[in-house]
């Protein structure tokens, strides 16, 4: 077998060594009659017919690059540069571990610092996390968190969050002290969804967390969300799962937000069907010790060199045990990464001009469904993702212009089921979709809907 | 350009001055300092070029960025170094023996990366149409085989996002099921040798943490657990193999009082890669067991993650797992179930633990690593890892102190005993095997013996490589009872960084870069 490199004199000679006759006198503490079970598994495989084996499968997906590809939900097709699946390649990076032995991790450990400066940057408030699995556990820890910071344990959760991501807070949280308010979605009034979070709070309120731009797109002035809640001492927790509009939105922090968290795969991640993804976590400088996760921090060495280590780990499980914030351990390392490879690329003149094209092409989306008959568009309002009203049932379109060699984008009515949405389509448009990507969507659609 | 031969050969003279000077640059040969990117580049510089669209009207409602965001930017080629400069202060797999206990650091195969990146599975989107997805669902569904068939368990939930969240997944539907038999109860039992996930999940799902003791031999004491056992107890935690590297010989007979008092049998399985085709914890009693895919299934630790933890569930507690996952349609095609299609609060699913369906570039780098294997090749590796395992503690228990006699499984725990009166700890030991080009092993883990000593080799080590790891650690063992303590205090001597001053990064946290540093 490739991967092992014992040859069978080699186990001979270990076995004398270690003075046993068989391997299986070392499993001797199995109980005997459950040792070497008769187990129906395929054979090993050569790798060219690993290979050949799952290619097929993959053959039968259809791959976001290979159409016009309008989908979007929190998940987002962007260009990624070469350069950063190449770097996050070395071996050095990939084949690492947690950096528990910083004299021999200030590669991982400085990169951390990086993406924690970043990230920081982005959303605009004093310090972020190492990373954490997604944007939506990362929200259901930001939510649990307000709980520890305020010591008070109703949430509101307004009606443009992602619906994946409150079922995840909903479950999340279902067995802790936290109760969660969930609001209703209005695609069609952005400022009536934003309205009804402000009336919910109150003195017994630990959070609002809101989502910008939101499931359907609107973008928000969250200001006087962030003066309500601050008037009753709640906190404000602002999601972002399209972080490129970090490049062209004000930044949560910048709007009064207490935390920030977000999904940052847009940023040097693929699609992957969903993950690893990348969560993102970040907050203000007084809350750093309620923090999940890992945090990686300046220090010096003997010699009184700058280096880098893990730090304020009493907040984790592994110190903490069953004290700790978070049960969290392993997160996203790689794929931050990827993001802060990807990030130092653009550098804040980049991501500014890919946000501006983001918006530009949303737009040309935008006008293009204005112009079909009996299609009506939900948006005054958006970065990069639009929701249309159709004439009809929004999943039987999809579904017909997939069939057609187009991904057209999410019919509301898979996020939320039994709403009554069901003519609702959220379609995304990023860099990578071109004009004739656009008008092919607008030509299949017109057919379809008329 | 043609080389010329003056100044050549070159030979092995000159004085040994190595490190006696501080050179000009700060680089010293090939060990180059690297500042940050901060220090390097600017808001101005950019990496990418992208289309210029020109100016037009905004549909933001007037929340245009107009504040600098700070980010500073460097061109690829500087890009590119940078990332490459700091990859080379990293210790890594591919560099040496890992022997990084509890954490199975083995090789990481390079075709697993490459099915990663195939289009029909790197780029493809978690809502799509599921019918254009199918071959995506197979491959899940795939993977569940072979995780249920390894095990022995009727079902699995493949989303969480690495082993905690495994945990946490398992003792969720261990309290969902307990719920909804209407039995409330409060305690989760776990052993001094568990790791910190293990009571930080259980208080995570709002249940009271009591440790058992564990017994001289580093096996779960049965007759406390029995004691311990009553109508409050929820569910017991035990990794098997536990952290000791020891098989618990008695887990049938853990089983059985657990679930005669009415309770779960959760099994911690960061230590599947000795059992694999070896044992079934289904047939041992386990109820719930997460599997760590990058570290039984050789995905990658990618300096501390993306992680996959899978959960399989038995019987009892197969109705409550989370959404979504993978179904047959009567058609024949597959279909991902995201919804409960009766009214919510009837539901036995504990609901929906991620924004999508879990880790695929992980599903698919564990498939790759199974089929290369087969069942039988998975098997060969757990014997491999054991066998392993057990010959570096053959080859070391004579200079060091070995903390439980017996065969072990994959890991081999030795603790300080042999360090009395040398004035050298476990930590300076762990850092003078960074002088000699290791990885250290796991230290101060588990807390049942004292300063512990967590060695596991994996099967991916040859027998040169152990040989020539032996060696280095017999000789630090040697010289730490010779009195040769300078190898030790100040280690590691010749990695990028001496030892790093943690109080201080804890006490004034500087947790990013700013300008006025």
């Amino acid at each position: 077998m490739r991967y092992l490199p014992l040859t069978s004199s080699d186990r001979q000679l270990m076995l004398d060594k270690i003075g046993v006759r068989h391997v299986d006198d070392l499993f001797r503490d199995v109980p005997a009659d459950d040792l070497n079970p008769d187990i129906d598994l395929p054979r090993r495989k050569t790798e060219m017919e690993v290979e050949r084996y799952l290619s097929k499968m993959a053959a039968k997906n259809i791959a976001a690059g290979s159409v016009p590809f309008f989908v979007g939900g929190g998940a987002y097709k962007h260009h990624v540069p070469a350069t950063v699946d190449h770097m996050i390649q070395r071996g050095e990076f990939l084949t690492a571990y947690t950096p528990y032995q910083p004299e021999i991790a200030q590669g991982t450990l400085q990169y951390i610092f990086e993406f924690q400066t970043q990230v920081a940057q982005l959303t605009g408030m004093d310090v972020a996390n190492a990373s954490m699995y997604d944007g939506s556990t990362a929200t259901a820890e930001a939510v649990m968190m307000a709980r520890r910071v305020t010591r008070k344990k109703r949430a509101v959760v307004a009606g443009g969050l992602h619906p994946h991501y409150r079922a995840v807070v909903e479950t999340t949280t279902q067995f802790t002290d936290d109760e969660i308010i969930a609001l209703q979605a209005q695609p069609a009034d952005a400022a009536a969804e934003l309205q009804a979070v402000i009336d919910s709070i109150d003195e017994t309120t630990s959070c609002v967390v809101v989502q910008n731009p939101t499931i359907t797109g609107h973008v928000l002035d969250l200001r006087p969300l962030a003066e309500a809640a601050h008037a009753q001492k709640a906190l404000l927790i602002v999601v972002v799962t399209e972080v490129v509009s970090l490049g062209l939105v004000m930044s949560p922090g910048e709007m009064g937000a207490d935390i920030v968290v977000g999904e940052g795969q847009s940023i040097g991640n693929g699609l992957n069907f969903g993950g690893p993804y990348v969560g993102l976590f970040a907050t203000n400088q007084k809350y750093v010790r309620q923090m999940p996760g890992r945090l990686c921090g300046e220090t010096v060495d003997a010699d009184g060199k700058r280096g880098f280590v893990l730090t304020l780990s009493t907040r984790e499980q592994h110190i903490r045990r069953e004290k700790a914030t978070s049960n969290i351990c392993t997160n996203s390392s790689l794929c931050s990464l990827a993001f802060t490879v990807h990030m130092t690329l653009l550098g804040e003149k980049g991501l500014r001009e890919v946000a501006k094209v983001n918006h530009h092409k949303a737009q040309q989306l935008k006008a293009a469904m204005a112009a079909i008959e009996r299609v009506e568009v939900l948006n005054d309002t958006f970065f990069n993702e639009i929701t249309i009203r159709l004439p009809k049932d929004a999943t039987v379109v999809v579904e017909g212009l997939a069939a057609k060699g187009i991904l057209a984008g999410i019919p509301m009515a898979r996020l939320t089921p039994n709403a009554g949405m069901d003519d609702l389509l959220i379609m995304a448009a990023t860099e990578t979709v071109t004009e004739d990507d656009i008008e092919a969507l607008a030509a299949a659609l017109k057919e379809l809907v008329q | 350009m043609s080389m010329n031969n003056q100044g050549r050969p070159t030979s092995a003279t000159g004085s040994s001055t190595s490190d006696q000077f501080e050179t000009f640059s700060g680089h010293k040969g090939l060990r180059l300092a690297e500042p940050l990117i901060y220090e390097i580049g600017s808001r101005e510089t950019t990496g990418v070029d992208v289309e210029d669209v020109g100016d037009f009207e905004m549909a933001l409602g007037g929340l245009e960025r107009t504040a600098a965001i700070g980010c500073a930017g460097l061109s690829e080629p500087d890009t590119v170094r940078h990332y490459t400069r700091l990859s080379r202060l990293n210790y890594g797999i591919d560099m040496g023996v890992f022997p990084l206990g509890s954490c199975t650091m083995k090789h990481n195969p390079r075709l697993n990366e490459k099915m990663a990146r195939l289009p029909g599975i790197g780029d493809i989107h978690p809502l799509q149409p599921q019918s254009t997805v199918q071959g995506a669902l197979e491959l899940m569904n795939d993977l569940s085989h072979w995780l249920m068939t390894l095990t022995g368990m009727p079902a699995v939930a493949l989303s969480p996002k690495a082993g905690a969240h495994g945990e946490l997944c398992g003792v969720m539907a261990i309290r969902s099921a307990l719920e909804a038999r209407g039995d409330a109860r409060e305690v989760i039992l776990c052993p001094e040798s568990a790791h910190g996930t293990n009571p930080a999940t259980a208080a995570f799902c709002g249940y009271k943490v009591k440790s058992i003791p564990g017994k001289v031999n580093g096996r779960v004491d049965l007759e406390a657990l029995k004691t311990a056992l009553d109508d409050t107890v929820a569910a017991v935690m035990i990794t098997n193999p536990n952290t000791c590297g020891l098989f618990e010989n008695e887990v049938k007979e853990i089983a059985g009082a657990v679930h005669a008092a009415g309770a779960f049998f959760y099994c911690d399985g960061a230590n599947f890669n000795a059992i694999m085709g070896k044992a079934r914890p289904g047939d041992l009693g386990v109820d719930a067991m997460h599997f760590n895919l990058h570290k039984t299934f050789s995905t990658p630790h990618g300096g501390g993650g993306p992680g996959s933890g899978p959960v399989v569930f038995s019987d009892a507690l197969k109705a409550h797992v989370p959404l979504p996952f993978v179904m047959q349609t009567a058609e024949g095609a597959l279909e991902l179930k995201e919804w409960p299609e009766i009214a919510e609060g009837d539901d036995p699913s504990m609901g929906r633990l991620t924004a999508f369906h879990g880790q695929m570039g992980m599903y698919v780098r564990a498939l790759s690593y199974m089929l290369s294997h087969g069942g039988d090749g998975l098997k060969q590796a757990s014997e491999d890892a054991v066998l392993n395992a057990n010959y570096i503690q053959a080859s070391l228990k004579d200079v060091m102190s070995l903390s439980f006699e017996g065969p072990c499984m994959h890991e081999a725990l030795f603790d300080d005993r042999f360090l009395k009166d040398t004035g050298v700890t476990t930590l300076d030991f762990a850092k003078a095997m960074i002088d000699e080009g290791y990885h250290p092993m796991t230290m101060y883990f588990p807390l049942v013996v004292h300063g512990a000593m967590l060695v596991e080799p994996t099967e991916s080590e040859s027998k040169f490589n152990l040989d020539q790891f032996i060696g280095s650690m017999r000789g630090l063992a040697e010289a730490a009872k010779a009195g040769e303590t300078s190898r030790f205090d100040g280690a590691p001597y010749f990695a990028p960084r001496k030892r790093l001053d943690e109080t201080q990064a804890a006490r004034k946290p500087v947790l990013r870069y700013s300008e006025a540093d």
